[in-house]
């Protein structure tokens, strides 16, 4: 009765799991351009990403739930992102952070990656060259809406691949 | 993929990078460690090459502009103002001095906000996480400054060719005076922690020592060359713009090694700071005063229909200070070179066709056919550009010469027998920006 | 004027081995013998000239000339505050070139770029490999027939 999907106990359940990890993300800064500065921006005391719970910093995939992908990833970055993100563990979102990472940003040539979403899922774009740090929260914002929205798998059966 | 093959079996391999917590760039160096000394190191750049060179050949002059923006992506303006320069050069363009003074002004401000980068990130790597709040904050203010006059905090393409894109904003003196006393007080406060700092100059003090005469064979320049002793700065050797006028001190260091490059570039900070204000004091007044009875857009295109309008046009608050008025302080009169005011744009044919000749394909900024290098003093040294032009609206060739391809070119050798916690201030002195190491 | 002396002891010495020497708008600049650059960068690069730094060394690409690649290299002179150019051809069948890491240690690196981006060799560069591209990138990006948007992804793409 109570692994019935639906279930009044699963749900809440649910949306606790959700307001949990929404507001205890660990970030792996994967910074690689200009938009690092206003990652850096972001973190710092003027706009405080802190707030909303997302100030841990991880620099090791492992240990962190969030991919941040700021910058450009070039061709040559592209197995390096790949491996990064496959060496996450589940639950794991990943935003992307600037024109490059959405979609190649002002560089259509032989060495940009078009876009991340190319080589991994995608939870949030966002736009900007730079992105300003407000709309850099704004997204965030919109991941933790994501976030406590989203079916949490908590069972202990293994989840199909 | 491993480079380096190990040269004794009892050595380790180590890759550090190209996704590391270092803030500066992608950069991969693997590392043959013996315990934790390193024995040999490559250091393989180009994660971030974004094919900028070849972009150069593929897009007009104008709009190559903002490329420049984000290759020292944390000075963008200096990058700014060495394409527009060069391309001054080649064009024999004269740029009014109310504009000289203003590039300077902003020049300076990219420069203090650099410095502060760099050494934010370097004392972050070595732990001191509150000397990186605090050069943020400083960081903050200047960007309000920049913000204000040109639109966007950091990627601005402000510097236009013939001059910039628009007059200061009219409260640009307080803020201006409020970022340089905010960057005052955080330069007294991140002296007072890490000057003296036993486990700072544990860190950096005599570690990674380079020699004056191996900086030069390596084309170092900039913060790095200085810290070694030679005094070569190019706003002084080959001044241009109005450096020759404003007083400032090069300062040097004595041994070459990491806490001289953070010592150098924090005086030179307080140089930056001394001219910023020598600019405010000296720059040429504004040539204009602005009328009350300035017409709106809509009726000024309407009564053009009849006849030119008479009374000024009261642009929209995002053209601030790039009313016509205002482009004789801002721009050279070269009309082939800018983009016409928006006033003659939409209230004559002759605004209107210049305006679209400045875009259309094949028409617009074209310098005549020859070649040029010119370079400025970037936050990390000499920034170069070496121009080709077939006389076409785009450059046949740009190169740029990037200040910290060569400084990066010698951490190989600087890393050499050392530990590998002396890699991570080494590697943040250098200020390595991957934007303008791999173009 | 220092560098007019050092163009005209250029010429002096080494006559038959510079093509051109000028000045457009301010830079000095020579264009020599492909040949003789050991030498030219060397006698520069000694007192009393001592065009100690080597600023940049970089490739034109002009496919319509009969030397297709232009290589420049332009030299700084501390003592004297001054710059110099120099301008040599190379045919495209034998686009190889001295290697100036002898002189100047940063020349590693830039042949490095300048064989990765257009594919000249530098003869005596002790490790010459591609620097920007990844080892198996086909081809030299900066070369004119070489297409802008020309990928050769790192990754297939995900479907």
């Amino acid at each position: 009765m109570i692994s019935m999907p639906g279930h009044f106990v699963t749900t809440r359940f649910n949306h606790v799991l959700g307001w949990a990890r929404k507001f205890s993300l660990f970030h792996y800064p994967y910074v690689t351009a200009c938009c690092g500065m206003e990652y850096m921006s972001t973190a710092c005391a003027h706009f405080d990403i802190d707030r909303f719970g997302a100030g841990m910093t991880r620099f090791s995939p492992r240990q962190s739930d969030l991919l941040l992908v700021v910058g450009t990833v070039t061709q040559k970055l592209a197995p390096v992102l790949k491996t990064v993100y496959d060496q996450m563990t589940e639950p794991k979102w990943v935003i992307a952070f600037g024109a490059c990472a959405v979609s190649g940003g002002i560089y259509d040539n032989y060495a940009v990656v078009q876009g991340i979403d190319q080589i991994i899922p995608v939870d949030v774009f966002i736009p900007g060259c730079p992105p300003r740090p407000e709309m850099v929260l704004d997204g965030l914002l919109k991941l933790q809406d994501k976030i406590q929205k989203q079916e949490h798998d908590w069972r202990w059966k293994r989840r199909k691949p | 993929m491993a480079r380096l093959d190990k040269e004794s079996p009892d050595s380790l391999l180590l890759q550090m990078g190209p996704s590391h917590p270092a803030m500066h760039g992608t950069i991969r160096i693997s590392l043959e460690l013996d315990g934790e000394r390193i024995l040999r190191s490559d250091v393989e750049v180009g994660y971030l090459h974004r094919g900028f060179e070849k972009t150069c050949e593929n897009r007009t002059y104008f709009n190559l502009l903002i490329y420049t923006d984000r290759l020292n992506y944390v000075s963008p303006l200096i990058n700014n103002v060495g394409y527009a320069m060069t391309i001054e050069k080649l064009m024999g363009l004269q740029v009014p001095e109310r504009a000289q003074f203003i590039r300077v002004l902003m020049s300076e401000l990219s420069r203090i906000s650099d410095h502060l980068t760099c050494l934010a990130a370097m004392a972050m790597e070595c732990g001191a996480f509150t000397v990186f709040l605090y050069n943020m904050k400083a960081r903050e203010f200047i960007w309000d400054v920049i913000e204000a006059t040109t639109g966007a905090r950091m990627t601005t393409s402000y510097i236009r060719v013939g001059g910039v894109r628009a007059d200061l904003h009219p409260d640009y003196r307080v803020a201006v005076r409020k970022a340089v006393a905010e960057t005052r007080k955080v330069l007294k406060d991140v002296h007072g922690l890490l000057d003296k700092n036993k486990i700072f100059l544990d860190r950096t003090r005599d570690i990674a020592v380079m020699t004056p005469e191996n900086a030069i064979a390596y084309g170092w320049t900039g913060p790095c060359l200085r810290s070694t002793g030679v005094a070569y700065d190019v706003r002084k050797a080959l001044p241009y713009l109005v450096y020759d006028r404003l007083r400032f001190d090069i300062p040097v260091g004595d041994r070459g090694d990491n806490f001289d490059r953070y010592m150098v570039r924090m005086r030179e900070m307080e140089q930056s700071l001394r001219i910023v204000e020598q600019c405010l004091d000296s720059l040429p007044p504004s040539s204009v005063t602005r009328a009350a009875d300035d017409l709106e857009p809509a009726e000024a295109i309407l009564a053009a229909r009849t006849k030119k309008p008479r009374r000024g046009i009261r642009l929209s608050p995002n053209l601030e200070g790039s009313e016509k008025a205002v482009y004789g302080d801002i721009l050279a009169g070269d009309n082939r070179s800018i983009v016409p005011p928006k006033e003659e744009t939409y209230t004559s044919i002759e605004g209107l066709i210049s305006h679209f000749q400045f875009f259309m394909k094949g028409h617009g900024l074209r310098p005549p056919k020859g070649e040029v290098y010119f370079s400025v003093e970037g936050g990390n040294g000499e920034l170069g550009i070496y121009l080709v032009s077939d006389g076409s609206d785009r450059p046949y060739r740009l190169h740029l010469r990037a200040p910290c391809f060569h400084v990066v070119a010698a951490l190989e050798e600087l890393i050499r027998g050392r530990m590998i916690a002396d890699v991570i201030p080494t590697f943040g002195s250098m200020n390595m920006i991957g934007g303008e190491l791999d173009r | 004027m220092e560098e007019k002396k050092a163009l005209s002891e250029l010429q002096k010495r080494f006559s038959g081995n510079i093509l051109d020497a000028s000045a457009p708008l301010g830079d000095e600049t020579v264009v020599i013998r492909k040949d003789a650059l050991l030498e030219i960068a060397e006698f520069l690069r000694n007192p009393p000239f001592a065009f100690t730094m080597l600023l940049d060394l970089t490739c034109v690409d002009y496919p319509d000339r009969r030397d297709r690649f232009e290589m420049v290299y332009h030299l700084f002179s501390l003592t004297l505050n001054e710059r110099i150019r120099i301008k040599l051809a190379l045919p495209e069948s034998a686009a190889s070139v001295a290697s100036l890491t002898g002189l100047w240690k940063n020349a590693d690196w830039l042949e490095r770029e300048a064989f990765d981006m257009f594919g000249v060799r530098f003869d005596g560069h002790p490790d010459l490999r591609r620097l920007f591209m990844d080892e198996g990138f086909a081809g030299h990006p900066l070369r004119k027939d070489y297409p802008l948007r020309k990928r050769q992804p790192g990754i297939a793409p995900r479907t």
